[in-house]
């Protein structure tokens, strides 16, 4: 490019900023503003008649959010949910995206990439509400086995797991198909028994997209509140709290939002120190 | 080579998933042919009856036309922004290349409350906007850019440069190289793109929530609030039968059109 007369890199130059300013001015005032205008709002607080929100500073908000025990609990509780549902989808995705890479045929293998990936773009309420129906002291599981742990938290976690398990399917099916199959034939050749080879062969290969998937799934389960309104019975999670302080005290809704906000972003950091999202 | 135990082991627990997978599903369409109002399995008889009060429904119909509203206005701004971006991205090197990537993907990478709720906030006490259709058409279109922007860049980058270094050598100026060179043989990947994000829109209940305020409603925002009234069940077994087999509308169409619909979403 050096070698360019001036008038081609400056005109670059120009395309380049049209191409890049206006998706950049979208996501930095649309987005970023917004986020930033949580982050200030978490400060402010409402009028003690009108609940209007009022510019005033403070930080009562962050300590009442932090000092609470009920929305300690509930914070808890939300990311305990979230880390269950995710070790949930490794349990089920692992040994399917393993069959899919390395045992199906070619043929099948598209088939079940399809079949996977499908369920992803069904309505989420309609899956949510599905397992309404699936668990229901009258549905299909207590009919055929007599058992339905009716509705409540683990009705949640079996819910979220049915909705975010196609996020984690697909990134582990990638990790296993970029794994040659001639490191398995050689560790098998070199006496390993099928567990070994997958242990200290497969495993490290395919854990970047364990990773990956991990982040959707615990992000996606910390900011769910409508799953666990149609099947959680009473229980709650942080985001029908945020939901219902949005209307009486949308800072206090505010300072509470950092809480799942944080917890992703300490995820996201903790999945990057294990050099996982390098060769996402 | 895995011995035929554990081939036989994984290939079990890969029928089992997809039964998880699938068996919900299956439930929802039988589920909207069930005779009895209150729900009870095995379903006691066939009737078509609540086809018929669906299509009768007036609440359905203003929904479903708000979320189609949304989702092409939402599509139509990604579509723009999103190509825009995955061309600077994928077509120049600048200082800030990861950043532009890390910024188009974040928002589906936060959750999706934390999102909705620092636009709600931004809209109702920074800018006094009224709740509405704009706002939630600005909330879906800022989730759904990331749909455009992977599936174009994608697209881009199997694309190469080679074609479009060609048109220019020959004499062409960047507009006609674009307009005759690079944007037919984008075009799949834009409808795909269109797609793919008028799904996600057609969809999304959190953020939707948090922008529509207390009139406008969506259709998922409709079958949501219907959930808890059991008159309205029967109505909502249609819908939510009709949304089920739909799904295949958008990863079919998607596929012919050359987008990938499983990278996409993740």
């Amino acid at each position: 490019m050096a070698a360019a007369p001036i008038s081609l890199t400056v005109r670059r130059r120009a395309a380049l900023a049209f191409l890049l300013v206006p998706p950049m001015a979208w996501l930095i005032i649309a987005y970023l503003g917004s986020l930033a205008v949580l982050l200030v709002s978490a400060f402010w607080t409402t009028d003690t008649f009108t609940d209007a929100v009022v510019h005033t500073l403070t930080t009562d908000n962050i300590v009442r959010v932090l000092s609470d025990p009920t929305f300690r609990a509930v914070a808890l509780r939300t990311i305990g949910v979230a880390l269950v549902v995710t070790a949930c989808c490794i349990a089920l995705a692992v040994p399917l995206a393993l069959y899919m890479a390395k045992v199906a045929s070619p043929r099948m293998r598209l088939a079940l990439v399809v079949a996977v990936t499908t369920p992803l773009w069904a309505s989420y309420l309609v899956k949510a509400y599905s397992w309404r129906i699936m668990l229901s002291g009258e549905g299909p599981l207590a009919w055929a086995t007599g058992y339905t742990p009716g509705y409540g938290l683990t009705a949640t976690v079996i819910t979220l797991t049915y909705l975010w398990l196609p996020y984690m399917i697909i990134p582990v099916f990638a990790a296993f198909e970029r794994v040659p199959d001639s490191l398995i034939d050689a560790s098998s050749d070199l006496g390993a028994s099928d567990a070994s080879t997958l242990r200290m062969v497969v495993a490290p290969l395919v854990f970047p997209g364990i990773a990956a998937g991990s982040i959707f799934t615990f992000s996606l389960s910390l900011g769910d509140y409508i799953a666990v309104t149609i099947v959680g019975g009473p229980s709650q999670l942080i985001g029908n709290v945020i939901y219902e302080k949005l209307s009486t005290n949308q800072p206090l809704a505010g300072a509470l939002s950092l809480i799942p906000l944080t917890a992703v972003i300490l995820y996201l950091l903790a999945m990057r120190r294990t050099g996982a999202l390098e060769n996402v | 080579m895995l011995s035929s135990g554990a081939r036989r082991a994984v290939t079990v627990w890969t029928v089992l998933v997809l039964v998880f997978l699938y068996a919900p599903m299956l439930l929802v369409v039988v589920n909207a042919f069930n005779k009895s109002r209150t729900f009870s399995f095995p379903p006691s008889g066939f009737t078509l009856r609540w086809w018929a009060d669906t299509w009768n429904s007036t609440g359905m119909w203003t929904s479903l036309g708000n979320s189609v509203v949304v989702g092409l206005c939402a599509t139509a701004i990604a579509l723009v922004l999103g190509t825009m971006a995955a061309f600077a991205v994928q077509r120049y090197d600048f200082f800030g290349r990861n950043t532009v990537s890390f910024l188009v993907v974040l928002p589906i990478t936060l959750p999706g409350i934390v999102t909705g709720i620092a636009l709600n906030a931004t809209f109702t006490s920074v800018l006094g906007v009224t709740l509405g259709l704009a706002t939630v058409i600005v909330g879906h279109a800022t989730f759904c850019i990331v749909i455009v922007f992977n599936n174009t860049q994608a697209r881009l980058r199997r694309l190469g440069t080679h074609l479009d270094d060609a048109s220019a050598d020959l004499g062409a100026t960047p507009w006609q190289t674009f307009r005759y060179v690079t944007f037919p043989m984008m075009r799949g990947a834009l409808v795909a793109s269109a797609i793919l994000a008028f799904a996600l829109s057609f969809d999304e209940i959190v953020v939707t929530t948090f922008t529509a305020g207390p009139t406008v409603q969506t259709l998922p925002i409709w079958i949501f609030g219907n959930l808890s009234r059991p008159n309205q069940a029967p109505v909502i077994n249609v819908v939510a039968a009709v949304l089920t087999v739909f799904a295949i509308i958008p990863v079919w169409l998607a596929q012919r059109f050359g987008g990938d619909p499983a990278t996409t979403r993740v």
